[in-house]
Formats: C-alpha cells, sequence, structure tokens
C-alpha cells in the first residue's frame, strides 16, 4: 500500500541508515495500467462479491513484523504525536541514559531530512530514517523494509518514531508491541477528545515538559479525564525531557515491558 | 489525509481481482465504510479522483454502503447506537464499551465485464 497523503506514490519513499546516501528507488511499472481490451469476448457483466478488508495487505504485513519482533524476543514501542511534542528528544535522552543497559535501535519516519536519524546516531544507536514523501504516517510495509536494513538483534529494544501527525498513524497498524502516544504541556489538553483515535489505539500517553506547567494554560487532570473517554485503559506518565523529572517512570516501564518480552526466550533456555 | 492511502488499497485490490477473472473494465465497486472506520467521506471523495486515475476504477460507478456504529455496554449489556464517538453507555455512562461494528472497510463487490 503507498503511504501516499495528496499526490505522491510509495516510489518516493526512502529508507536511509545513517551514515548511507541517500537513494531514490527506481519507480516500479505501474501494475495498475489499463490492459488493452480483449477483443475475443464480447463484454458480459459479472458480479463478484469480496468482502475484501482494505487495510487487509498492511495488517498482514503488521502480522508477519510482529511475528518477527516475537521470535527474535524484541520489545517494539510505535512512537506516536503531533509535531513538536518531544518524540525524539524523549528518545535521545532515553538512549543515552539506557543504552549500557539495553540493545536499541531506532527506526525514524519523517516527510523529509536525515535530521532525526542523526540525532539518534550521534547518541552511538544504528538508525534507519524512513522518508515517505508526501506521505503522512508509517506503514507496515516501510517498517518492514526498514527492519531488513536495520536488522535488530535478539532482546533488544527496536523503537518506530512514526510521523508527526495525531490523525492518519492511528489507522495502521506497524507490528509494534505497543503504542505510546505523546502529547506535551504546550498542547491543548482537549487533544484526546480532539484526536480520539490516537488515544483510543495506545497502550500509554507520555504527558512531556511538564517544566512547563507554571507558564502555559495545560490541566493535566482534564488532559487524562478526556483521554480515558476514549480509552478507559490508558496509563499516563507525566514527565520533562529536559529537566529529567518523572523519566524514572517512563524507564521503569519500559524496562519491565522490554525484561517481559525477553525473558520468553530466558524461560525456554532454561 | 490517510484516505489516498485508502483509495490505493482499494485500487489494488480491485485491479487484482479484475486481472484475476480477465476482465477489462469494472463496471461498479460497492465499499462498506463504518462511521468509526476513521475515513472521512469528503476526504475519500477528494482523494478518490487523484487515485483512479489511470486504472479499472477510474470510469466505474462507486457506491458506499455506511455501516452505523453500534456498541455494547460491559456493565449493563445494553446495546446502542453509537451517535458521538467514544461517548458513553447512555444508561448507566460507562465509557468501558465493546463495538459490534462501525469499523468495517471494506471493498463489498465489484461488477466487472
Amino acid at each position: 500500500m503507498c503511504a501516499t497523503c495528496g499526490c505522491d506514490h510509495d516510489a518516493n519513499v526512502t529508507i536511509t541508515k545513517t551514515g548511507e546516501t541517500q537513494y531514490k528507488p527506481v519507480k516500479p511499472a505501474n501494475l495498475l495500467q489499463i490492459p488493452s481490451p480483449s477483443h475475443h469476448h464480447l463484454p458480459v457483466s459479472k458480479e463478484i462479491q469480496l468482502e475484501r478488508d482494505i487495510l487487509h495487505k498492511n495488517n498482514l504485513r503488521a502480522k508477519h513484523n510482529r511475528e518477527h519482533f516475537r521470535s527474535k524476543h524484541i520489545f517494539s514501542v510505535n512512537l506516536v504525536s503531533s509535531p513538536g511534542s518531544g518524540k525524539t528528544s524523549l528518545l535521545e535522552r532515553t538512549l543515552r541514559d539506557l543504552k549500557n543497559e539495553m540493545q536499541f535501535y531506532v527506526i525514524e519516519g519523517d516527510q523529509q531530512t536525515m535530521n532525526d536519524a542523526n540525532r539518534i546516531a550521534a547518541t552511538g544507536v544504528t538508525a534507519v530514517q524512513i522518508n515517505t514523501g508526501k506521505g503522512c504516517h508509517l506503514d507496515a510495509d516501510m517498517v518492514h523494509r526498514a527492519i531488513h536494513q536495520l536488522e535488530p538483534a535478539e532482546n533488544s529494544v527496536v523503537f518506530i518514531e512514526n510521523v508527526g501527525n495525531l490523525v492518519c498513524p492511528a489507522m495502521f497498524d506497524l507490528g509494534e508491541n505497543d503504542r505510546v502516544a505523546v502529547i506535551s504541556v504546550t498542547e491543548g489538553d482537549d487533544k484526546p477528545i480532539k484526536y480520539p483515535d490516537m488515544f483510543a489505539s495506545a497502550e500509554l500517553c507520555i504527558i512531556n515538559k511538564i517544566d512547563l506547567l507554571p507558564y502555559v494554560n495545560f490541566n493535566v487532570e482534564k488532559a487524562k479525564e478526556y483521554a480515558l473517554r476514549v480509552n478507559p485503559n490508558l496509563k499516563f506518565l507525566e514527565l520533562s525531557v529536559t529537566s529529567g523529572e518523572g523519566m524514572f517512570y517512563w524507564y521503569r516501564w519500559l524496562k519491565a515491558k522490554a525484561f517481559f518480552c525477553f525473558s520468553t526466550q530466558l524461560q525456554k533456555a532454561g | 489525509m490517510h484516505e489516498l492511502s485508502i483509495v490505493m488499497g482499494i485500487v489494488d485490490i480491485a485491479s487484482e481481482e479484475a486481472k484475476r477473472h480477465h476482465a477489462h473494465k469494472i463496471d461498479s465497486i460497492e465499499l462498506e465504510i463504518g462511521t468509526m472506520a476513521g475515513v472521512e467521506l469528503d476526504a475519500l471523495d477528494f482523494a478518490w479522483d487523484v487515485g483512479v486515475k489511470d486504472t479499472l476504477l477510474e470510469h466505474s460507478q462507486r457506491k458506499i454502503e455506511t455501516v452505523e456504529a453500534m456498541a455494547r455496554c460491559t456493565n449493563c449489556d445494553t446495546v446502542f447506537k453509537v451517535t458521538e464517538p467514544y461517548a458513553p453507555c447512555p444508561m448507566c455512562d460507562n465509557l468501558l464499551l465493546e463495538y459490534l461494528s462501525g469499523k468495517e472497510l471494506r471493498v463489498k463487490s465489484l461488477t466487472i465485464s
């Protein structure tokens, strides 16, 4: 499936490992061109009942990714948010603080530039950049291709930083273990009911930039109440990547989840 | 605006099926879209013309069957029509609901010749 938004085709999607040159893949031959009409038969109309799920292809590929992660005991997180809520900064700090305890890999999704992957690479963690061109979300096929570039080791954590957008990424399962939605206190506290699908499909909601709370009109309790309306099972963490406040709880969540994935391997080995 | 991705998915499904049946024309296509499927019909309309250009669907008649969202309350078992997505149970205000329908996003049928 094409991850297009507006007028593009997925031939414009590029996946680049940091340190490598970005390349534009050759546009595949258009398989959808109208074949020349058959002159052997007179046209006879025929109805075909299909009942085919439109997201079936994406979901199949997501299932494949999930199976890949599971077989290698990898914990994968799909980070979603609006642009500017601090996903990349959260990753940078997390990787710097925990890279000696766990092995990490990062898949970065943006419309353009290698900037985010380069920021991640500066922490010493291997990253690939998916540039979606005009696309507004990552899909399972892009992530599948990125996994093959990354080749993550067993018992590791793979972060997938989605394109900053609270609408479109909600629909596309990437095969991740958990979806984490990030909002920051510089946004409106009613984001969760304005963009309910994203919060309905998340496991955890991180409220970032809490060091700025004294200066902004953001009601944390109201934001949580709104988010719980769309997802009564949602969990919350309040933190500030800049000051470090609350990061301990994020690390505790991450380690608990990751070690649970790793432990299925230990149980088998034991 | 992920609706163009959705249209491309529809084009893929329809073209594959048409090819399988050696059809040279898709006369009509019927879609089934739930009110909670995350698809804006206006945006789909906008994306449709761009997405189906130069494909077998370019001149096809498109029918959309909208599927109403229905939910069952996990507390009092009331089954109700969802008029506002993610709104609580009208009987007991419980938020934990089981959605019975409304997330459909399917190609229901094709007429080919």
